[in-house]
């Protein structure tokens, strides 16, 4: 039986920047442990030799013709933007305090 | 001449609404009218839909009437109306993929589906609602609140794409589009007894398709009828530059195969693992007199063993959640959509992880988290390196399968319609509803779900799926109509003329 903790949950959440409350954090830890145990069962082929695939139908070497074509509606973007100014994006703080 | 229609507006095939206008019996704009008079009537039941442009729809309506008036050639959908999947961007609409995070945001651009349906003179009636980002076999997943079943409305329309199926079961519209990542488009066909394939992955652009899993996605077309499903699958379809795993090659004739309907000497392999336990008796009881009816018509009904699809459940739920965690990592509160705590104070981090954390509901975190711990250091090779050995293994035992037969078919999914509120927060018992629908989403081929009447125990719909090699999806179209006719010939009307008055 996989066992995630409270912790490993926390640590989860904070590398998807997830702000989980308390009661959120003990309910994932069961439940994922749970369907984690579930899903565990595609280690029962591990032994063989087989290629994985990540992609149905392989495609390679995909091209188009480098045309420029307009971008997005500029006024449509930002109209769009939870918060716009000078005509840029405009963001939270992105460095610390020091 | 005896005229085209018969009877109420909403209730015909789009086929039927399109040679009635081309025999000039009715317009494109009062077609549309009913169905957005009918959305008025019965959706405040049903909420199939979570957004309607009644302008915009008639207005597009009037374009259509007005160029068939100066005898323009008009496509073969011209004029009928559609409910679209709302995870499908449409430029100035709202498209909220059943999230709060996308609450209000309206697209900047139209999804390749959306400019070929504009091509094609289909009238779009508004969005429709859905599990949080695909991620549901129920809707209930829906910020928004569930949409119900019009066959009985305290049950689920099957998910993600509940809306889509909901809308055409309750006659607000005729056709309708979805979206297929381990079932979404065919489960809400088969419980709410409707058509619904997925289409080859590539056959259809995934340009301006809000991403779950970007090896598993697919849009399809969903209708009443297989030849519906059909015209609609040839105005979609096809090569897109925009997508570069869109496949470069014709489009099968999908609507000739549809046409054509002869299943004599097809061979039809019927799939030994997905049947029997955990399927409920009038699933099996109607799947099994549904493959004598195809022996009836002739087919050679063989069956076929695909010893790792028990497998294909865990790999699903390991592939899909690992690339939803990355793919949902666009959703930052930066450049569109939701923004919390934002007070000048508070960093970037702090107001990404405040706004995912209000924005998304249980199931979108619960996949993320699962997603982050598949591809973690440490798991990586056990879980996500493991699926993807799982994914070859269920392509090869498809190559096999289709070595032996033509076409492949199981139930659908494996129950009818539960109840709203049964398996919400038991996502284990929630997965299990694709058990079926699942491995060819893995393995990219195509697959179609066609009603096969109802369950003796309940009376709700079952349907039968239909599977066929990668580009190969006229063999869908071929042996649905075939089934579907036999089975209209043998009740003497359409499953979905059964439907409860709403």
């Amino acid at each position: 039986m996989a066992q995630i903790s409270r912790e490993e949950v926390q640590h989860l959440a904070h590398l998807a920047r997830l702000e989980l409350t308390d009661e959120e954090t003990a309910h994932y830890a069961e439940q994922l442990s749970a369907i984690v145990d579930a899903v565990a069962r595609v280690s029962d082929v591990a032994a063989q030799d087989i290629p994985p695939t990540s992609h149905p139908i392989p495609v390679t070497n995909v091209f188009r013709e480098d045309v420029a074509k307009p971008g997005l509606p500029r006024d449509e973007v930002a109209a769009a933007a939870p918060s716009w100014e000078d005509d840029r994006f405009k963001v939270p703080r992105i460095l610390g305090e020091d | 001449m005896a005229p085209v229609m018969d009877g109420d507006l909403v209730r015909q095939d789009a086929a039927t609404l399109a040679s009635a206008m081309q025999a000039g019996e009715v317009s494109s704009a009062e077609i549309t009218q009913a169905c957005l008079d009918r959305i008025d009537a019965v959706d405040g039941e049903v909420h199939a839909f979570l957004y309607v442009d009644k302008d915009a729809a008639l207005a597009s309506a009037r374009v259509v009437d007005e160029q068939r008036a100066s005898c323009a050639q008009l496509g073969p959908l011209a004029g009928v109306p559609l409910a679209l999947k709302d995870v499908l961007t449409m430029r100035g609409v709202p498209t909220t993929c059943g999230s709060r995070i996308l609450e209000g945001w309206r697209p900047p651009y139209d999804s390749t589906v959306v400019e070929r349906l504009r091509e094609a003179g289909v009238v779009i009636l508004g969005k429709t609602n859905m599990d949080e980002f695909a991620m549901g076999s129920s809707t209930e997943h829906s910020a928004y609140g569930p949409t119900r079943n019009p066959w009985d409305l305290e049950r689920i329309p099957g998910g993600s794409g509940g809306g889509s199926a909901a809308a055409l079961a309750a006659f607000e519209a005729p056709l309708a589009i979805g979206t297929d990542t381990g079932g979404s488009i065919r489960q809400p066909a088969a419980v709410t007894g409707t058509v619904g394939v997925k289409p080859t992955y590539g056959g259809v652009s995934r340009y301006g398709l809000v991403a779950l899993a970007s090896s598993l996605d697919q849009a399809g077309p969903c209708a009443r009828t297989v030849m519906d499903a059909a015209l609609l699958h040839q105005a979609i379809a096809g090569h897109d530059p925009r997508d570069s795993t869109s496949i470069n090659a014709p489009v099968p004739d999908v609507v000739a195969a549809a046409r054509n309907a002869d299943i004599r000497g097809m061979k039809i392999g019927l799939v030994r693992e997905l049947g029997g336990e955990g399927y409920q008796d009038g699933v099996r009881q109607r799947f099994d007199e549904a493959v004598t009816v195809l022996t009836d018509l002739g087919a050679e009904v063989v069956e076929v063993s695909c010893p790792n699809f028990e497998y294909a459940l865990a790999a699903y739920y390991l592939i899909l959640p690992s690339e939803a965690s990355s793919n949902l990592a666009r959703f930052d509160g930066m450049r569109y959509g939701l923004r919390v705590g934002d007070d000048d104070q508070a960093s970037v981090e702090e107001v990404m992880s405040q706004t995912r954390e209000a924005g998304f509901g249980a199931e979108v975190k619960r996949r993320i988290m699962l997603g982050t711990y598949a591809l973690s250091s440490g798991y990586y090779d056990a879980y996500y390196g493991q699926a993807q050995k799982v994914r070859t293994l269920i392509s090869r035992d498809f190559a096999a399968a289709f070595d032996q037969a033509d076409v492949l078919i199981s139930p659908t999914a494996p129950t009818t319609a539960f109840r709203i509120g049964e398996k919400v927060d038991d996502p284990l018992a929630m997965y299990l509803n694709d058990i079926a629908t699942i491995p060819v989403n893995l393995a990219g081929n195509c697959a179609m779900s066609v009603p096969i009447g109802l369950a003796p125990e309940d009376g709700l719909p079952v349907g039968l799926q239909i599977m066929a090699p990668a580009l190969a999806d006229d063999r869908l179209y071929r042996a649905g109509s075939a089934l579907e006719q036999a089975l209209v010939d043998k009740w003497g009307h359409e499953l979905i003329e059964e439907v409860p008055a709403l």
